[in-house]
C-alpha cells in the first residue's frame, strides 16, 4: 500500500458500521431500526414485522440485501485446478455459468468455511463466504499461476427469493432467466448495465441472486422493487431469512459449526461428514486439501459428531437444548431451532456426538427450557431424526419457473 | 358390492380430517360428497377466469397445527400466511387501525383514549387467560357429567384441577365471561365506542346474536383461541384460498389410499336394527359401510337423512331445536384494481387485513334489530378482505378479490323464501356501505358472488346457512353439544357417527371436532391410534 492509499484509507473510522450500497433504500423502507451488525456492515434483523417478512419469502417475493457476504475474485490460467486443490468438489467438472456449493479445509481435514463458487467464466471464478480467508486462500496459491482478490466492496448483491421471484424478474424485463435452471449463471443486459443472476438461494423456494458493480447497486435495486410491486415484493432482514434457511436445513459458520481458524477450544473443528458435508467430498478427483485426513478417518471411525435434522414434538422451538438419549445419556446439542411456519413442524439442527445420530437413532430426547413468567417449564420432548431439507418445495427446481 | 370400513358423508374440512385419521389408521374409508368438488365451506372456486373465489369461510387461524403436521397438509400444498391487522373506517372520516406491532396498537388506540389504550393490555390479559383455560379442551372429547364412566370421570376430573388453578375471582369471571354479552364484557375495559365496536366483531360473527345478547361474549374467545405458528389470536389467509385446506386434506386422504367420490349426494342413513349399515345416494345407489360417519349438520343428519322413528323421541326433540339460525351472507367479488380507501394513509397495511365499517356497537345491534324483523340489515356490520394483497395466485397480478361477510341476513325475508330481488337488493347494500368508504369500488367490480343463506345451504348443504353447524352459545357448547348425552360424536344409533361443526369443541375451520372424532371411533373399534401426535402444551 502506497502512503496515499493509506492516508485515504484513515477515514474508516469514521463509518464504523459500513453502509452497504443499497443501504439508502434499505433505510427508506426500515420502520424498526433494528440494525445489527454483519460483518462490519449495518443490516437489517427486520424492516418491519419479522413475521410478515418471512410469509413474503414463501408466498409472494423478497428482496435481501447480501452485499456483506464476503466475496473473492479468482482468476488466471490454473484457477480451475487451484479450486480443485483448495475445494471439496470436482471443479473440472463444473461448467462455467454455474454455481457450486461447496467448503474447504485444512489439512487435518477440519472445515474452514462453506460457501458458493461461482464459475463465471473458464478461468473466473468468484467464491462466496461468511468469513474471511485471504491469507489461507493466497498460502494455497503457492505453485499455481493465479490471481486472488477480495472483491467484496465492490459487487453489490441482492437475493430475490419467494414463489414471484420470476414474475418480478420477467416484470423487470429480465424475463431470459426464464431458461435458468438451478445453480445456473447468467448475465443479462438492463438499462444501466448488466446484471449476472444466478438461480441460488438461502431458502428453498424458488430465487435468484443479482450482482452488479455496486455503483449500479440503487439502479438495480430500484428496477426490481418497481417490477415486484405487482407481485407481493417486499424487503426484509435477516430473521425471516433465517427461519427460511432453517427450514432449508442450511447450515451457517458460527452457529452450526465453527471454522477450524476461529475454533479456539479443542475439538471445536468439524470434519465435513460431521456436519453434513460429507457429499460434497470427492475422494475420486485430484488430491484436495483435507483428503488424506478425511479418507483416514472415514476409515478408522475416527469421526466424532454428526449433524441431523430433528423433528421435535409440541410447538415449542428447543433453541440451544441438549439432546438426549434414553431421557438421561447426553448425545449432543441443538444448534438451530424453530417453529417452522411452513412444515408446521417443530424442527432443529443438532449436533450428535457418534454413535448417536449414526448407529443410534432412535430413543431421543431433548430438553426444552422455557423461561415463562419467571418459572421455567422444562420439558423433555421425543425427537425423531428426519432428513434436510425440511421443507421441499417443487417451485424451487420447476423449469421454465412458475410465475407464483 | 364392496363394503367399506367407513362411509363418510360430506367432503367438508372436518370429514376429511376425521377420513384421514381413519383411513391412516387402516380403515378402508369412502367419502360421499353432492358436490361436484370436495371442501363445503371450505373451497376456492373460479367463478370467474383468473380469480379464486373463498367462497365461504375466508380466513384461516383456528385450524389446529396437530393436524396439519399429522396429516402432513404442508407436504400436500396448504400455507397459510400471517397478515397485518386491518381497520375500522369511521363514519366521520377518521379509522381505527390495528397493528401487529404491540406499541403501534397503543398509540392507535391512544389517538381516541389514553385510558382505553392501556386498558387494552388488561382486556388482553383476561381474554388470554380464558383461552388458556379453553384451549386444551378444544383435542378432547367432552366429558359426559352424568355417564359416570371411569373415563368420563378423570375428564372432568382434569376439568375441575385446571378450573381450581383460578383464584375466586377468575373463577367468578370465567363464568360471568361465559354467559355475558360481548358489550357488557367491553364495557368493563373500554369507553370508546370504536374500540368496543371493532372488538365486539369476534363476538357475533356467524351467530344470530346480537353484541348485546348474553353468551356473545364466549364466541369472541372462540375466534381468539386459533393461532397462526404460536401466534395466539392470529389470523392468516390459506394461500389458494381456503380451498387449499381441503385439498391438501383430500390430496393426503387419497395419498393414503381413501376413496372420494364426488357428485355423490347422500338421500339416506341405511339403518337396520337400530344399527347403521351404509348410505343410499341420491338416484338409488347404495353403498354399504361398517360405520357410518356424518360431516352433515346434526340437523341434516337426523332430521332429513335418519328415518325419525329409528330415533329415540327426546333426541329428535332437541335436535329440532338445536340453535342453528341462518344469520350472515356473503359477497364476493373480483375487483379490477386494488380499491381506495382515502381515510387510509397512503401505503397503510390495513388494506392486507379486515376492514369494517362498523363504528359503534349501538350501529351493530340496530343491524340485528333487522334480523329479528325478518329483513337484511339495511346497515349491515361487513368483514372484508383483501386476500390478493400478499396471495398472488388468487387473481391476476393488479386485480383483485374481495370476500366480504356480511351480518346480518335472515334465512327467510319475513316469513317467506328469498327471491332473487331480494338477492339483489342485499348486494346492493352492502357494495353501497364498502363504495361509501371507497370511491370507485363500484366501478372496479368485474364479477360478484351473492350469498344468502339460501345459497349457503344450498351449495354447501350447512341449515340455515349456519356457518357453525349451531350456534356457540354456553347452552349448546360441551357435553351439550349438539345434544346432552350424545356430545361424544356417537349418536343414538350405532355405527353412525357425527364429526361436523356441530360437535365439540365446535365452528370454524379448525378440524378439531374431526380429529375428536376419529379418536371415538378408534376407540370403539379398539384399534391403535398411533397417526395421532399429542395435542400441544399450553405453557
Amino acid at each position: 500500500m502506497t502512503l496515499t492509499m493509506r492516508l485515504r484509507a484513515q477515514a474508516h473510522i469514521e463509518t464504523p458500521r459500513l453502509e452497504t450500497p443499497f443501504h439508502p433504500r434499505l433505510a427508506a423502507l426500515d420502520r424498526v431500526n433494528d440494525w445489527y451488525n454483519w460483518a462490519g456492515y449495518k443490516a437489517p434483523h427486520a424492516l418491519d414485522d419479522t413475521e410478515l417478512e418471512y410469509f413474503a419469502i414463501r408466498s409472494t417475493a423478497s428482496l435481501f440485501d447480501l452485499s456483506p457476504m464476503v466475496k473473492y475474485r479468482i482468476e488466471g490460467k490454473d484457477a480451475e485446478r487451484y479450486l480443485n486443490r483448495l475445494t471439496l468438489r470436482d471443479v473440472s467438472r463444473q461448467k462455467t455459468g454455474t454455481v457450486q456449493y461447496t467448503a474447504w479445509c485444512d489439512d487435518a481435514g477440519h472445515v474452514l468455511d462453506d460457501g458458493t463458487l461461482f464459475r463465471l467464466a473458464p478461468d473466473v471464478f468468484r467464491l462466496c463466504c461468511q468469513d474471511r480467508h485471504l491469507p489461507w486462500l493466497l498460502d494455497s496459491a503457492i505453485g499455481f499461476d493465479v490471481d486472488i482478490r477480495e472483491e467484496t466492496e465492490e459487487i453489490a448483491g441482492l437475493a430475490l427469493q419467494g414463489p414471484t421471484a420470476f414474475a418480478t424478474l420477467k416484470a423487470a424485463g429480465l424475463g431470459n432467466v426464464a431458461s435458468l435452471r438451478p445453480f445456473q449463471i447468467t448475465t443479462l443486459p438492463a438499462p444501466f448495465g448488466d446484471v449476472t443472476i444466478s438461480r441460488t438461494g438461502f431458502t428453498a423456494d424458488l430465487g435468484y441472486e443479482l450482482f452488479v458493480p455496486s455503483e449500479h447497486a440503487l439502479a438495480l435495486w430500484d428496477l426490481i422493487h418497481a417490477a415486484g410491486q405487482a407481485y407481493g415484493l417486499r424487503a426484509i432482514g435477516y430473521d425471516a431469512l433465517n427461519r427460511a434457511r432453517i427450514e432449508a436445513g442450511f447450515i451457517v459458520a458460527g452457529a452450526d459449526f465453527i471454522g477450524a481458524d476461529i475454533a479456539l477450544r479443542p475439538g471445536r473443528e468439524r470434519m465435513p461428514d460431521e456436519i453434513g458435508l460429507d457429499w460434497l467430498v470427492d475422494p475420486a478427483k485430484p488430491h484436495f486439501n483435507g483428503r488424506r485426513a478425511i479418507l483416514h478417518a472415514r476409515r478408522t471411525g475416527a469421526l466424532k459428531h454428526v449433524l441431523v435434522g430433528l423433528e421435535i414434538e409440541g410447538n415449542v422451538p428447543a433453541e440451544g437444548a441438549i439432546v438426549y438419549h434414553g431421557r438421561s445419556r447426553e448425545a449432543g446439542v441443538v444448534t438451530a431451532a424453530i417453529w417452522s411456519p411452513t412444515a408446521k413442524r417443530n424442527i432443529a439442527l443438532a449436533s450428535l456426538t457418534r454413535p448417536f445420530g449414526t448407529e443410534i437413532t432412535n430413543d431421543l430426547w431433548v430438553e426444552i427450557y422455557a423461561l415463562r413468567e419467571l418459572s421455567y417449564q422444562k420439558m423433555m420432548k421425543r425427537a425423531v431424526i428426519v432428513p434436510r431439507p425440511f421443507v421441499s418445495l417443487p417451485r424451487r427446481t420447476a423449469n421454465p419457473p412458475g410465475l407464483f | 358390492m364392496q363394503t367399506y370400513d367407513v362411509a363418510m358423508i360430506g367432503a367438508g374440512h372436518n370429514g376429511l380430517v376425521t377420513a384421514c385419521y381413519l383411513q391412516r389408521a387402516g380403515l378402508n374409508v369412502i367419502v360421499l360428497e353432492k358436490n361436484d368438488w370436495v371442501g363445503g365451506a371450505a373451497t376456492s372456486r373460479e367463478l370467474t377466469p383468473g380469480f379464486l373465489y373463498s367462497n365461504c369461510s375466508y380466513v384461516c387461524s383456528l385450524f389446529r397445527p396437530e393436524i396439519m403436521r399429522d396429516l402432513e397438509l404442508p407436504r400436500h400444498g396448504l400455507q397459510v400466511i400471517a397478515y397485518e391487522g386491518g381497520a375500522v373506517l369511521m363514519r366521520d372520516g377518521d379509522y381505527l387501525a390495528s397493528y401487529r406491532d404491540h406499541h403501534s396498537h397503543r398509540r392507535e388506540f391512544a389517538r381516541f383514549s389514553r385510558r382505553d389504550a392501556e386498558a387494552y393490555e388488561r382486556y388482553a390479559r383476561d381474554v388470554t387467560r380464558q383461552c388458556r383455560f379453553i384451549q386444551p379442551l378444544l383435542m378432547r372429547t367432552a366429558p359426559d357429567p352424568f355417564s359416570f364412566k371411569p373415563r368420563d370421570i378423570s375428564e372432568l376430573l382434569y376439568l375441575a384441577r385446571k378450573f381450581g388453578e383460578f383464584s375466586a375471582d377468575e373463577m367468578a369471571a370465567t363464568l360471568r365471561f361465559w354467559t355475558m354479552s360481548i358489550s357488557d364484557f367491553l364495557d368493563e375495559y373500554f369507553e370508546t365506542d370504536v374500540i368496543k365496536a371493532y372488538l365486539a366483531l369476534s363476538g357475533i360473527i356467524g351467530t344470530a346474536l346480537g353484541p348485546m345478547s348474553p353468551g356473545t361474549a364466549y364466541v369472541l374467545l372462540h375466534h381468539y383461541m386459533g393461532e397462526v405458528d404460536g401466534s395466539v389470536g392470529a389470523w392468516g389467509y390459506a394461500r389458494g384460498g381456503m380451498g387449499a385446506v381441503t385439498k391438501a386434506l383430500a390430496s393426503s386422504f387419497q395419498a393414503s389410499g381413501g376413496v372420494i367420490r364426488t357428485g355423490a349426494g347422500v338421500e339416506k342413513i341405511l339403518t337396520r336394527g337400530g344399527r347403521a349399515e351404509g348410505v343410499v345416494l341420491e338416484g338409488g345407489e347404495e353403498v354399504r359401510a361398517r360405520l357410518t360417519v356424518s360431516n352433515a349438520d346434526v340437523k341434516r343428519t337426523f332430521l332429513k337423512l335418519v328415518d325419525e322413528k329409528d330415533l329415540p323421541e327426546r333426541f329428535v326433540h332437541r335436535v329440532r331445536h338445536f340453535k342453528m339460525r341462518g344469520s350472515s351472507g356473503k359477497v364476493n367479488i373480483a375487483l379490477d384494481s386494488l380499491p381506495e380507501f382515502p381515510a387510509l394513509p397512503a401505503g397503510s397495511t390495513c388494506i392486507k387485513g379486515d376492514l369494517h365499517f362498523t363504528d359503534s356497537v349501538e350501529r351493530m345491534e340496530r343491524a340485528y334489530d333487522d334480523w329479528k324483523a325478518g329483513r337484511w340489515s339495511a346497515d349491515p356490520f361487513l368483514d372484508m378482505m383483501i386476500p390478493t394483497t400478499l396471495d398472488p395466485t388468487m387473481a391476476p397480478p393488479g386485480k383483485h378479490f374481495v370476500s366480504t361477510f356480511v351480518q346480518y341476513c335472515p334465512p327467510k325475508i319475513e316469513g317467506r323464501d328469498w327471491r332473487d330481488a331480494d338477492r339483489d337488493g342485499f348486494a346492493k347494500t352492502v357494495i353501497d356501505q364498502i363504495s361509501a368508504h371507497s370511491p370507485g369500488f363500484r366501478e372496479r367490480i368485474l364479477h360478484m358472488e351473492v350469498r344468502t343463506p339460501r345459497e349457503i345451504e344450498a351449495e354447501v348443504g350447512l341449515t340455515e346457512g349456519n356457518i357453525f353447524q349451531g350456534e356457540l352459545t354456553f347452552d349448546q357448547l360441551l357435553f351439550n353439544r349438539p345434544v346432552p348425552g350424545y356430545a361424544q360424536y356417537r349418536s343414538p344409533i350405532h355405527g353412525l357417527y357425527m364429526c361436523g361443526s356441530s360437535t365439540h369443541p365446535g365452528g370454524g375451520v379448525m378440524g378439531a371436532p374431526g380429529r375428536n372424532a376419529a379418536a371415538e371411533i378408534l376407540r370403539d373399534l379398539r384399534r391403535p391410534n398411533e397417526h395421532m401426535s399429542p395435542a400441544h402444551d399450553v405453557i
